[in-house]
């Protein structure tokens, strides 16, 4: 661009060129951003704001509905519940991830790229058919842990009984999401520079050290966004428990999680303004429990 | 992109296409509840003979919102007679999926249907909402007779509007297993009583063996059975006054019988209609299914290898010199207010469900159990003897039941919302086997604080 003409008019013209375009090439994002993501956001914070009842129609109340659902046993439990799925699985899974990530990029395993495709997998399957096939396989009378269980003439069981449920969704959560993570954290392994392993290994460390002292460090990165997803995804938590109420409608509750509780407000009980302020809550709770993941994680690594 | 998980972006377009349908639903904004804004069709003047005439020779599109499947032989029928109209038949999901649907239609203003499929219990439901056309003045009131009075019964309004024709019913009866009765020497018990000494001579028995499952999660099914014991859980005088009892007496002792049954392990309470569900009744877990007039078609569909070894009877009974049933099911077809063409959908609806030829082939094409009189009394239907109930004539047996149902019942203006309190409350506690009459009171307190809060002005006991 510094090799332009010898004479000095055309360059304000071409300035003001490529001031036009500027905007021009934000405009679709922007257009799609407003219209997809702002517009029904603001519609729904205004919703929340008023109250449509069966006889007597809409009225504006304010907070109110913000103030009922704080104190809303229904929801509270519903976040309660999700936050201690949060608690139980997402270490889980992560951990898991991290072991098959690190066991692949030792390159001691053998067949590693089938290993690697079989875990991944199950993230290959859509999260309601992923929940059916538990849902089957979880039967208490005729699914083959059932049959396994009293053909040796053990106790059946319970995998969809009230104790049961969570941890049995949360093997489910974890069947169909360490594959992906797992890929997350080895291709930020495979990032790596050589050089540092060689380092590394001048020093003097074992596979165990450099496992230890250089992967784990170079994976934080990943690792906390796999963490921040894993809140968004935990307290959102839907699909599965929705699927598996039918096999369970006396465990599952309609406010079983908080997301599954905004949904049978509104297309079960037509309260559409109380379900947008569950809603607007719930996304405040999964802002809230990101910045904490993130803010943790950043005060360690400064000092 | 490809760095985000998929669950973090499926939660992000669920949020966004949750507040997208929010904002659907919401805009219709003042109105909504209200519905005062009629439009001229529903002006309760009977509409002329000159005037259907016209409307039927003049080219017409209705759509027709159902699940009931082929129903275009029916629809055939119609649209021979009335070569001018043209039906657009959808399927638009079965039962719950499609009302969500035909609400957000109506509250959004547009893509709502002429005439659709409707469930009895769900007509109160719409018609708070000011969401169905009354069809008296297209000459529904003529059809009176036509249909089993109790039926009737269910389509009307408490000013005597019609808000829908009758299409198939569910008088409730049981179905059992012959053979496990004579092995057991177990007779058809006739009274509740007897029931419940057979369901614990039967487990005792054989512990793998239960007299029945109540499905905890079937809120349908508890309330044919309140139903049957006479209970008047919901009144509506007018629109905003409601008298709602889920805890009287009627109630009471159908709590303490089931819950006490369930308590004391003789019988089951797993969901139904489940894999696990058909695989025992396959398997003979269960010795009879209190199920509805729909049901022996459907069990033979699905219990194929324990053909011929069911029968059916009626429900047994409180009170033997008064037999009476409730009814479980069935459908309607109903006019939605928003239609452009009133008088072409009411015609539609009446003549699916009331010409005798249309009738017919929903009794032999669909294996609807039929809403008509004249159905009920046609050799050709009772007279059937299928070999899955031994070639007994269960249609009869259903036809007599038809008559014994009580033709007052009512149901509630929010159904939805009845149904979920009573999964959480009183399904929750027969599968807990906790107590299921401190249930009731439960759900009792959850459904009037419920109605309160809509504006309901609320009588309790």
């Amino acid at each position: 661009m510094t090799a332009a003409s010898p004479k000095g008019p055309p360059r304000p013209r071409r300035r003001l060129r490529t001031g036009g375009a500027g905007p021009l090439f934000v405009a679709p994002f922007l257009v799609l951003f407003l219209v997809l993501f702002l517009a029904p956001l603001g519609y729904a914070a205004y919703l929340s704001l008023f109250q449509n009842r069966l006889i007597g129609g809409t009225t504006f109340v304010g907070l109110e509905n913000y103030l009922t659902a704080l104190q809303d046993p229904l929801l509270l439990e519903g976040v309660a519940r999700v936050a201690a799925f949060f608690v139980i699985q997402v270490p889980v899974m992560l951990l898991l991830a991290l072991l098959f990530a690190l066991a692949l990029d030792s390159g001691l395993m053998r067949l590693a790229r089938v290993v690697r495709l079989g875990i991944f997998v199950p993230y290959a399957v859509p999260s309601v058919v992923a929940s059916l096939m538990w849902g089957y396989l979880y039967g208490a009378d005729y699914g083959p842990f059932a049959q396994l269980s009293s053909a040796l003439g053990l106790p059946v069981p319970r995998f969809l009984s009230d104790d049961w449920m969570l941890p049995s969704l949360a093997n489910i959560v974890t069947w169909e999401f360490v594959g992906y993570n797992m890929i997350l954290l080895y291709a930020a392994l495979r990032a790596v520079p050589q050089e540092l392993y060689e380092a590394a290994a001048m020093d003097g460390a074992g596979a165990w050290r450099i496992a230890w002292s250089v992967k784990l460090p170079a994976l934080r990165p990943a690792l906390l966004l796999a963490l921040v997803f894993s809140v968004i995804g935990s307290f959102q938590l839907f699909n599965e428990p929705n699927l598996l109420q039918r096999l369970a409608p006396d465990v599952i509750d309609s406010a079983y999680t908080a997301n599954l509780y905004a949904y049978s407000l509104a297309f079960t009980s037509q309260q559409i303004n109380y379900a947008a302020a569950v809603s607007f809550l719930l996304g405040l709770v999964i802002v809230i429990v990101s910045y904490a993941v993130l803010l943790t994680a950043n005060r360690r690594r400064t000092p | 992109m490809s760095l985000y998980s998929r669950r973090a972006l499926l939660s992000m377009a669920a949020a966004t296409s949750l507040s997208v349908a929010l904002a659907a639903c919401g805009a219709s904004g003042g109105t909504g509840g209200g519905g005062d804004s009629s439009p001229p069709a529903a002006a309760s003047k009977a509409v002329g003979q000159a005037e259907i005439d016209k409307a039927m020779s003049t080219p017409t599109e209705l759509t027709f919102w159902t699940w009931v499947p082929d129903i275009e032989q029916e629809v055939a029928l119609f649209e021979k007679k009335y070569p001018a109209i043209d039906v657009k038949v959808v399927n638009a999901g079965q039962g719950v999926p499609q009302y969500t649907k035909l609400r957000t239609a109506l509250q959004a203003g547009t893509g709502a249907p002429d005439v659709v499929q409707m469930e009895y219990q769900y007509i109160p439901t719409f018609t708070i909402t000011d969401s169905l056309l009354d069809l008296r003045p297209y000459g529904a009131s003529a059809l009176k007779d036509t249909f089993v009075d109790w039926t009737w019964g269910q389509v009307s309004g408490p000013k005597g509007e019609v808000w829908a024709i009758p299409q198939d019913t569910g008088p409730m009866g049981m179905l059992y297993r012959q053979d496990i009765f004579d092995e057991h020497g177990i007779d058809v018990p006739k009274t509740w009583d007897e029931f419940a000494a057979a369901a614990r001579k039967l487990h005792a028995a054989d512990p793998e063996v239960y007299l029945t499952n109540l499905a905890a999660n079937e809120a349908a099914a508890w309330h044919g059975l309140l139903w049957q014991a006479g209970a008047k859980p919901y009144v509506s005088a007018n629109k905003s006054d409601i008298t709602i009892k889920v805890n009287d007496e009627p109630s009471k002792k159908l709590a303490a019988y089931w819950g006490g049954l369930a308590k004391e392990g003789v019988i089951g309470v797993e969901p139904d209609f489940t894999d696990s569900w058909f695989s025992a009744l396959n398997k003979g877990k269960y010795a009879t299914w209190i199920t509805a007039a729909w049901g022996p078609v459907f069990l033979s569909g699905s219990a194929k290898s324990t053909a011929g070894k069911w029968r059916a009877a009626p429900l047994p009974q409180w009170d033997t010199a008064k037999p009476v049933s409730g009814n479980w099911g069935g459908s309607t077809s109903a006019v939605v207010k928003t239609t452009k063409n009133p008088i072409a959908a009411a015609q539609f609806a009446q003549f699916l469900n009331s010409d005798p030829e249309s009738a017919k082939m929903f009794a032999t094409k669909q294996f609807f159990f039929p809403a008509t009189k004249a159905l009920l009394a046609d050799p050709d239907f009772v007279g059937d003897k299928p070999a899955f109930y031994g070639g007994q004539q269960v249609n009869q047996v259903f036809a007599d039941i038809s008559g014994t149902v009580g033709p007052s019942f009512q149901w509630p203006p929010f159904l939805d919302r009845v149904v979920t309190d009573w999964t959480e409350t009183v399904g929750k506690s027969l599968s807990a086997k906790t107590d299921t009459v401190a249930a009731l009171e439960q759900w009792q307190t959850r459904i009037t604080t419920f109605a309160r809060s809509q504006g309901f002005t609320v009588q309790a006991q």
